[in-house]
């Protein structure tokens, strides 16, 4: 049954004209269609371009207030780990024996940085920061591994740009293995 | 008072099809059960040992009538030690970690739903069905929500799939081999019936733009745990599975509804689904750009390393498994690959200088744990014993020292190589690097 009404959808998609909504006549169709409201509360994800990045700034400094109060007891004074991940520091460690991955030596985009705490963190109170603490805790971080300077503002424009240490040293495997 | 053993049927003696005791696959098949039944197997610790006084001619549980109905089976009381193990949660946290299934003590292929694997990344959500949605959009003509009850009227499949996270066995990439059980080394693998609707048909219904090459799956977890598929697998085979061997998914396996990509690394398979957006590149979330990236011994990283390599190990024996005594074994194990069937698993008792074909356990199919099994006459001299999985891309399970050569040891992820375990001569089995 699902192969006959794939088949239909995928020949009515093909064939276009005079199909408009295949889908209302050959599967359930179910589905309803989504308010663009709807739709902007709910799509969280940034890529590395910066797209969806919302309105608001932040800083070093005020990401240094925000760190101490809601990320400093999981990842230690100034991002150096324990009891939880380490953020800062381990540059020039990863071809070593004893690799240390951080936000500084190893995250390939900035982007992520943000969309990550924006999702996840803190731990304990996931989507408790504004957008500004989010800005303000990615900028803190950055500038702790030295990627930005202590006074750069962070926000949808400049956040995209910065290019992270060790962005040119992924190698994709997908949709071809490398030999 | 034993029973007189009874010897195999002549034609089917003991034929060797490898050094140090590997019998003929065939040899249980052919001498039936009853061969079976004399030669015996091997037993968890003591349980198999056989018992000073002889059964009672009416146990006590044939005298009166047993227990009422239960409303929701459970396992034999006996059977309480068989549980998740190695359960490990960040420091501070409860649910963000990962819990193993005991393989070593499970036979067959398919996972017990309580016994499957685990790993969370900010613990399991309590999601109310009736309040969950799924959310399409991006790329799409029509973003489209969908409740549960609208997911359960559409057309389904069902498939038989492991699933493995793509940590697993990652200890086996330290300097000395760790004293572990299988199930505590290798057990972020399972293997389930995946029941719910083709992920393509949601696409098409949507209206998929077809210059879209991606899509952002995300859950509905404290993590909102995210990973970008490519559209190319989310058209072939993807499923938004609904059901888990036969039930709605455990609470711990993504109730109400999550992704399945088979035989891709597990995290991809997204729980507690609740949005797809399609895209046309990837997103670069922290789980497939920070974790699940494998870092090579150069410093350099695979991004997107999606199938689960051709793998197998011997379950039995294995590590607190111990042998009972030379006599005629049967060598039980699991093999999967995630780029398709296995096609062959052979199994050495010498060390890895010969080689016997084991028999594959109908039914074989394409990213399932496939069961193999072969008769070995232990001789009760030391042994290394191992199994060697080759699959329908013609990859063949490497070595160790091959996989480490390759791709270093702070790869963390993807670890597939050959298990050894070692046989001392009481019996004992262990982990072991040869």
């Amino acid at each position: 049954m699902s192969t006959r009404n794939h088949l239909t959808v995928s020949l009515c998609v093909m064939a276009l004209a005079g199909c408009a909504s295949p889908a209302a006549t050959e599967t359930p169709n179910l589905g309803r269609v989504a308010t663009p409201a709807e739709v902007t509360g709910w799509d969280v994800s940034i890529p590395p371009d910066g797209t969806g990045l919302p309105l608001g700034r932040g800083t070093s400094a005020q990401g240094a207030v925000v760190y101490e109060q809601k990320c400093q007891n999981c990842h230690g004074e100034k991002g150096a780990g324990q009891p939880n991940d380490r953020l800062v520091g381990g540059h020039g460690t990863l071809a070593s024996k004893t690799p240390v991955r951080t936000v500084g030596s190893y995250w390939p985009y900035a982007t992520t940085v943000f969309d990550y705490v924006r999702r996840a963190m803190p731990y304990t109170q996931a989507h408790s920061l504004s957008d500004d603490e989010v800005y303000a805790v990615t900028a803190y971080l950055l500038h702790l591994n030295g990627i930005i300077g202590e006074a750069d503002v962070m926000d949808a424009q400049t956040l995209p740009k910065v290019k992270m240490p060790n962005r040119d040293n992924f190698i994709l495997a997908y949709p071809a293995r490398p030999k | 008072m034993a029973r007189p053993k009874r010897s195999l049927p002549a034609p089917f003696a003991l034929e060797p099809a490898a050094k140090n005791g590997l019998l003929d696959r065939r040899i249980f098949l052919r001498s039936g059960l009853a061969a079976l039944g004399a030669v015996g197997g091997l037993a968890a610790g003591s349980a198999g040992l056989a018992r000073a006084a002889g059964p009672a001619e009416v146990p006590p549980w044939m005298q009166y009538p047993g227990a009422p109905f239960t409303a929701y089976g459970g396992p034999a009381k006996y059977e309480s030690r068989v549980t998740r193990t190695l359960i490990r949660s960040q420091p501070g946290t409860t649910g963000s970690g990962a819990s193993r299934t005991p393989l070593e003590m499970l036979e067959g292929t398919i996972t017990p739903s309580g016994l499957h694997f685990e790993r969370h990344h900010s613990g399991v959500p309590d999601i109310d069905p009736e309040q969950h949605r799924l959310l399409i959009h991006g790329m799409v003509k029509r973003p489209l929500i969908f409740s549960m009850d609208a997911l359960m009227r559409y057309p389904m499949l069902s498939r038989i799939h492991f699933m493995e996270c793509s940590g697993n066995s990652q200890l086996m990439y330290g300097p000395t081999p760790p004293a572990l059980r299988a199930g505590e080394l290798h057990g972020l693998v399972s293997c389930s019936e995946w029941t719910g609707v083709p992920l393509r048909l949601l696409l098409a219904e949507a209206g998929a733009d077809p210059a879209a090459s991606w899509l952002l799956a995300e859950g509905a977890d404290a993590a909102a745990m995210s990973r970008s598929v490519p559209m190319a697998k989310a058209k072939d085979d993807a499923l938004i599975a609904l059901f888990q061997n036969g039930e709605r998914l455990r609470p711990e396996n993504g109730y109400p509804v999550r992704l399945f990509l088979p035989g891709y690394e597990g995290n991809m398979s997204v729980k507690w689904l609740r949005r797809i957006k399609v895209t046309m590149t990837p997103t670069m979330t922290k789980d497939e750009t920070s974790r699940y990236t494998d870092l090579q011994a150069d410093g350099k990283s695979l991004m997107f390393t999606y199938p689960m390599g051709v793998k197998s190990l011997i379950t039995r024996p294995s590590p607190g498994l111990t042998m009972q005594g030379p006599g005629l074994y049967e060598v039980s194990g699991i093999a999967w690959s995630g780029s398709g069937t296995i096609t062959g698993v052979e199994v050495s008792a010498d060390g890895g200088q010969t080689w016997a074909e084991a028999a594959l356990s109908a039914p074989v199919l394409p990213r399932t744990l496939t069961r193999f099994r072969i008769p070995w006459k232990w001789n009760g001299a030391p042994a290394l014993v191992k199994s060697r999985a080759t699959d329908s891309a013609g990859e063949v399970q490497p070595t160790r020292d091959k996989l480490v050569a390759e791709h270093g040891t702070n790869v963390v992820f993807h670890y597939n190589a050959i298990q050894t375990w070692s046989i001392a001569g009481n019996g004992e089995v262990k982990n072991v690097y040869a």
